[in-house]
């Protein structure tokens, strides 16, 4: 069966340094990957390739069984879509970030949409005109979130979205991972450090130096 | 006209440049360090003005079409390479200051001498020209500026957006809105203080020369419109064609850089 995404011997150098090297891994539709590694291993480099914000200096990518350098940009990046660690909200509120998603697209925004969306991250439906100065750094996340799955993708990226927060928002961060994953049937990339994570992460990348180290299957 | 009024004795001048002494002082005193700079700033400006004055008391008074068309690329070309040169790497910043300068002083002048406002002689269309050029100048090299500080200090927001799926004008345009209010923002600040703080340099001097203070008044009004249609016409202009030069073919986030790259050891 072709997988989804399959990485093969993808490199980055800059500035004459090796940040990556040869990391080859495929995965599949609906999967849950975890991929681990120390600060500065080359993790977030790999996502932001993956995620065509950088390109690679060897190797290939391919997505849907093409390479993703023959994939238009912005329709790739709706399709794998990046969440930032420590992200940064846009204009005034709550409605100015999740109402860029279908800026991007021509649509009107879908005030019920939103409205249910909120509501099911453990958000007030009136959080919608909440300014986003008000919200605390879990709050934050889930809206952040919530920008990359107004309009569903096929992958969801997510760097270190649950860095810094406390157990109760984690909590809630997972149960969205976990509905946008079986319900949504989102793919999803989870970069992490978070021991409880890592632990039950149903497959584990390892990242050492910029090196794959392990790829490890769990059921 | 009262031309009588105007005229000034090489005996006068020499008593003015006695002026740049006190500040030569004041800078010596306070050690400033900006002595050499003052005097060649000063040598520099006899020497240009002095070449102007020649210059433009030449092309006046031969009243040439294409010798005053000529004059007027110079000044546009030169206020294009002045506003380049504030654009930190920015690519293709010559001709795109070319282009815009070019664009928003030739609709502006252009469109007052289809009305009849102006009259295309040398003696109009220079000075006109060299007040438009500048201008825009200004409003182009803080409209460069603006960009490169907000897409290396929002470069998290312009690379989310690209994430969610913008395109490149999309990802930028709260950068974009931004640069060009700031381009326009001397020209706007200048028009609401305009006669309370200062009296423009077109007015005081149309006074000076004997004109009725009214009429030279009427006069100012037409060219603050005109800087204001130049600095927001060069402006839009510059920020929509050079923020392209801060993506690559595709579409990520390349920020251009004037510093020296680092040595690796």
């Amino acid at each position: 069966m072709m997988s989804l995404i399959d990485l093969e011997n993808v490199g980055f150098q800059a500035d004459g340094q090796t940040i990556l090297k040869d990391i080859s891994f495929s995965v599949e539709e609906q999967e849950i990957v975890t991929i681990t590694g120390a600060s500065g291993s080359g993790k977030s480099t790999l996502v932001r390739i993956l995620s065509t914000l950088q390109s690679r200096t060897s190797g290939t990518i391919t997505y849907k069984g093409k390479s993703i350098d023959d994939y238009d940009p912005i329709q790739y990046r709706r399709e794998v879509s990046y969440c930032f660690q420590q992200p940064s909200l846009f204009g005034d509120t709550v409605k100015d970030n999740l109402q860029f998603p279908y800026d991007i697209r021509n649509q009107a925004f879908d005030v019920k949409r939103a409205q249910e969306a909120l509501t099911a991250v453990d958000l007030n439906s009136n959080y919608l005109d909440k300014a986003i100065t008000e919200l605390s750094g879990g709050e934050r996340q889930r809206v952040a979130m919530l920008r990359n799955v107004m309009f569903y993708p096929q992958v969801l990226i997510m760097d270190e979205v649950t860095a810094g927060l406390d157990e109760d928002n984690k909590q809630i961060i997972h149960k969205m991972m976990t509905r946008f994953n079986q319900n949504d049937h989102i793919t999803l990339i989870i970069i992490t450090h978070d021991q409880d994570e890592m632990d039950h992460a149903k497959r584990l990348i390892t990242i050492e130096n910029g090196q794959l180290k392990g790829d490890e299957r769990r059921e | 006209m009262n031309s009588s009024s105007l005229q000034i004795s090489n005996t006068s001048l020499i008593l003015a440049a006695g002026l740049v002494l006190i500040a030569l002082y004041i800078g010596y005193r306070e050690k400033l360090g900006i002595d050499r700079d003052m005097i060649i700033g000063v040598l520099r400006a006899i020497v240009q003005l002095y070449i102007v004055g020649y210059l433009l008391k030449y092309v006046i008074k031969v009243d040439n079409i294409f010798l005053t068309v000529v004059l007027m690329l110079i000044i546009i070309f030169n206020a294009g390479y002045n506003a380049m040169k504030r654009s930190q790497g920015i690519p293709n910043t010559l001709w795109i200051s070319i282009g815009a300068i070019f664009i928003s002083t030739g609709v502006t002048v252009g469109a007052m001498v289809l009305t009849h406002a102006l009259k295309f002689i040398p003696a109009q269309m220079i000075p006109i020209t060299g007040m438009m050029a500048s201008q825009s100048m200004v409003a182009i090299g803080l409209c460069y500026r603006n960009l490169n500080t907000n897409f290396h200090d929002e470069r998290q927001q312009v690379l989310e957006k690209l994430s969610l799926g913008g395109n490149i004008k999309q990802s930028s345009m709260h950068i974009l809105r931004e640069s060009i209010k700031t381009g326009m923002q001397p020209t706007v600040d200048s028009t609401k203080t305009m006669g309370i703080v200062t009296l423009p340099g077109m007015m005081s001097g149309l006074i000076f020369a004997g004109i009725d203070p009214v009429y030279a008044i009427e006069y100012q009004i037409m060219i603050t419109f005109m800087l204001l249609a130049a600095t927001s016409l060069g402006s839009v202009m510059a920020v929509y064609w050079s923020y392209k030069g801060f993506y690559n073919r595709e579409d990520q986030l390349v920020l251009p850089t004037s510093a020296p790259k680092k040595k690796h050891h």
